[in-house]
């Protein structure tokens, strides 16, 4: 029989909604998918039958290598106000900080995967001056260090895996968990904030189906509208690191397909875009948070080109909740024109 | 000399959640409990100085459980601030979304957190212990991958409509940003056929119709008796909840809240209201009071319409993070037994009238909610009308205050919104755990978890089980309730 890796899931400053995502997994479920990788889940609190007397013995047993903590995964920011004392945190029933918990299982721990943007860097807790100190484990929205400190490994030689979204895709989870169970996971695996590159490589805007739209720069005014959604409202998609388009959310979903901004929620510091969310900081009215990697005089150059030569379909359709030209009508007209 | 217990960490519960137990001098009976909620994050303080419409953004992730009720709640205060009216499809986008994150939420806490407490050794003598641990035990139990199943298929509704769940911005003061076509409309029509069938086949054994249509005590009666016990996971339940007798534990004070919620064309699907003095009275909101005394928070007590939020770690007496909130200075109860109750629904009238607010009740009332609610979103998806507009536009005042109302799955939420210079300069939240697992008030009164469990014998396994069962009957969410 292949060896069981023990995998305990602790949850702190964040919102659950990464352990709510992940229940959204199909193909397999969650339980199933654990069962496949051999997963002995030590502990998590929403899903464990464990008495909570139990949870001590696990943590006791872990400290004290009786067994071996294979995943750690940390879910949620973690809680060092006020003062550094942690106080704000508890362990329920244990009277310790969660932060000082943490810091002991990761010292232990095989693999630490960090679930969710707020423990990969703070995310939305730390927003708004970070009045409870919490930190991610590694990094503070964009610097490093964290709880962990910057110079931290895994028993296993790995930096703290930011599982990062909010919140995170089940499959961003579960496949990190899947690739770490065939032993196929190791540094070349993470990009260069510590994420699965699996689907960093992409960005959210691959395979947005108001593709169209953006080519001309035809862009919605207001929310319901069906134009791009990159000029005016806050789209984030061309910079976002995340392949949420592809992969799609629920079966079928992805923040633009619904008809609003992706706010990069892969990215440390989302929380705090130094705009409102849903609206596009400009200057001369040219937005300022373009393409990463594209010169801006290009950008400039190609998109006045295209918003010349934006077809009257694209440019009606854009502004409107539905569709009012459609391709065959709009061919329809350039033929009539033509025969004139 | 009481003897002190934590039951914490409480598991199979949303959040952090440790409890108290104060023993007699003889360790036979609870004196009395603390519920304690034992993670601060101050979420409120997060929204001062941003963006009224970055609520929009900030607000559901106070809770991934019931991030839509919390997005719904914020949609609204905005447009309360703003006073403008829902397009009629943006209602009925946000009734299907809101109520299907219920739906979801009521099919997680009785398969994951609810039922695996049956199968359990304490109950190794009852002729029902064998089956309950085979299909309902945790993480293992037969019946967790088929709901699972059914739960994520289910909730493609969120993939279609909100782009994902949780943490969806499709929520607009005016609306929502998302438009249906006929083709969507229909495919969501064919997500609720699958999803019909499940619920009818496995956790009911009957037509959602029929279960919807159970109108008081004797019919529900009369339906257990003509359904074996392994008929399906709803008749276990009832078996279950004879055979230990459920209807005989969880008693809170019985005075009842609910808020107005799913909104349609001049009505509410949920009126809301008070039942207090043994009467429904319409909901004032200005009765509400957060008491700050048991809480580690500064302050004696605070109205959430100008109501403050700041921590005091050392503060004497205090035990939890949760405010205290009341009503006409009243404990109440909220929740899915609540909102029918007021509503005037007539299972719920008999069901609280003969034996009041228990376990059993709870738990009937959330089932029974569920088969509801499924068929009343494939109403809302046929009422959808694609050619129409989803979303009215917003202008924003620079100044004002804006409440928002809803119910989530586990009760009332309310809102309250204060803008200055076009910013945000106060932000309150009161959420439905706040309520049913509040500390004491300032008059040293219980709220209703620790009102249902002080008194009750603490000897046997069954006894501490019992606890459990009481404790999960409420759903509690922690990260709603401290925020």
């Amino acid at each position: 029989m292949p060896k069981q890796l023990n995998l305990l899931w602790l949850q702190s400053g964040g919102c659950g909604g990464c352990t709510m995502s992940l229940l959204n997994a199909e193909q397999p479920n969650i339980f199933d998918a654990f069962k496949n990788s051999h997963i002995n889940l030590l502990w998590h609190a929403s899903l464990s039958a464990n008495p909570s007397n139990n949870f001590t013995q696990i943590i006791d047993d872990i400290t004290s290598n009786k067994i071996q903590l294979d995943i750690l995964c940390v879910e949620g920011a973690a809680v060092t106000g006020p003062d550094g004392t942690g106080g704000f945190h508890m362990v329920s029933g244990m009277d310790i900080p969660m932060m000082t918990l943490i810091e002991q299982l990761a010292q232990k721990s095989r693999y630490t995967l960090a679930i969710g943007s707020c423990t990969a860097y703070g995310g939305m807790t730390r927003s708004n001056k970070n009045q409870t100190d919490v930190k991610g484990l590694q990094y503070i929205a964009e610097q490093k260090g964290g709880l962990l400190g910057s110079d931290y490994l895994s028993k296993s030689d790995m930096p703290v895996i930011n599982i990062a979204g909010c919140p995170a895709h089940p499959e961003w989870i579960l496949h990190t968990i899947q690739a770490i169970a065939l032993d196929k996971f190791d540094t070349n695996e993470i990009d260069t904030v510590q994420r699965p590159k699996f689907y960093t490589e992409h960005l959210a805007h691959h395979a947005c189906p108001k593709n169209e739209y953006y080519e001309y720069k035809a862009s919605a005014a207001k929310p319901g509208q069906a134009g791009c959604l990159m000029e005016n409202l806050g789209c984030k998609a061309t910079q976002a690191a995340a392949d949420c388009n592809i992969r799609l959310w629920n079966g079928y979903g992805s923040c633009p397909k619904a008809g609003y901004a992706c706010i990069n929620c892969t990215a440390p510091g989302f929380e705090e875009p130094g705009h409102a969310f849903c609206q596009t900081p400009k200057l001369a009215g040219i937005p300022i948070g373009l393409p990463t990697d594209m010169p801006k005089a290009w950008f400039i150059a190609l998109s006045s080109l295209s918003k010349a030569a934006t077809p009257e379909r694209i440019k009606t359709n854009a502004r409107s909740e539905t569709i009012k030209i459609s391709p065959d009508m709009a061919k329809n007209k350039v033929n009539a024109k033509t025969k004139k | 000399m009481t003897r002190k217990i934590s039951l914490g960490p409480l598991n199979r519960v949303e959040g952090d959640l440790d409890i108290q137990l104060s023993l007699d001098e003889n360790e036979q009976y609870i004196e009395s409990a603390q519920v304690k909620s034992t993670l601060y994050r101050g979420f409120e303080n997060l929204l001062t100085g941003k963006a009224v419409m970055d609520a929009l953004a900030i607000t559901p992730r106070v809770c991934g459980i019931c991030s839509i009720s919390q997005s719904v709640a914020a949609a609204k205060a905005i447009a309360d601030f703003a006073q403008i009216p829902m397009a009629a499809n943006g209602q009925r986008v946000t009734n299907i979304l809101l109520a299907s994150e219920m739906v979801a939420d009521i099919l997680t806490h009785f398969y994951l957190f609810f039922m695996p407490d049956f199968a359990n050794p304490a109950y190794s003598n009852k002729a029902w212990s064998e089956e309950i641990n085979v299909n309902f035990t945790a993480v293992s139990g037969n019946q967790h991958g088929a709901m699972l199943k059914a739960r994520a298929e289910f909730l493609h509704v969120m993939g279609i409509l909100a782009g994902k769940w949780p943490h969806s911005m499709v929520f607009q003061p005016g609306g929502v940003s998302k438009t249906v076509s006929m083709s969507e409309q229909l495919k969501l029509l064919g997500i609720i056929a699958n999803f019909k069938s499940y619920l009818e086949q496995v956790v009911f054994g009957d037509k959602l119709e029929t279960i919807s249509n159970i109108a008081n005590q004797a019919e529900l009666e009369n339906w257990q008796q003509s359904h074996p016990f392994n008929h399906s996971n709803f008749s276990m339940f009832l078996g279950i909840s004879q055979s230990l007798n459920l209807p005989g534990f969880g008693a809170s004070s019985g005075q009842l809240l609910a808020f107005p919620a799913f909104e349609q064309e001049n009505s509410h699907y949920y009126q809301g209201g008070a039942f207090l003095d043994n009467q429904v009275q319409a909901l004032a909101t200005n009765n509400i009071i957060e008491h700050h005394k048991f809480a580690k928070l500064y302050g004696e007590q605070s109205s959430p319409v100008n109501g403050f939020t700041q921590p005091d770690i050392n503060k004497a007496d205090a035990y939890t993070w949760c405010k205290a909130p009341r009503y006409n200075s009243k404990v109440m109860e909220t929740g899915s037994l609540a909102r029918q109750f007021i509503n005037g629904d007539s299972l719920a009238q008999s069901l609280v009238s003969n034996t009041g607010t228990n376990i059993h009740n709870r738990m009937v009332l959330r089932l029974v909610e569920l088969a509801k609610l499924t068929l009343q979103i494939e109403r809302w998806i046929k009422d959808i009308e694609p050619k129409n507009t989803f979303c009215n536009q917003v202008e924003l005042p620079k100044e004002g205050q804006g409440i928002g109302l809803s119910e989530a799955a586990r009760g009332s939420l309310g809102h309250w919104m204060t803008v200055e210079n076009g910013k945000i300069s106060n932000y309150q939240l009161v959420a439905p755990t706040s309520w049913n697992f509040s500390p004491r008030d300032n008059q040293g009164v219980s709220g209703a978890l620790e009102q249902s469990l002080a008194k009750l014998p603490y000897q046997s396994e069954q006894d501490k089980q019992m606890l459990q069962h009481i404790i999960r009957s409420f759903d509690p969410c922690m990260l709603c309730t401290v925020h």
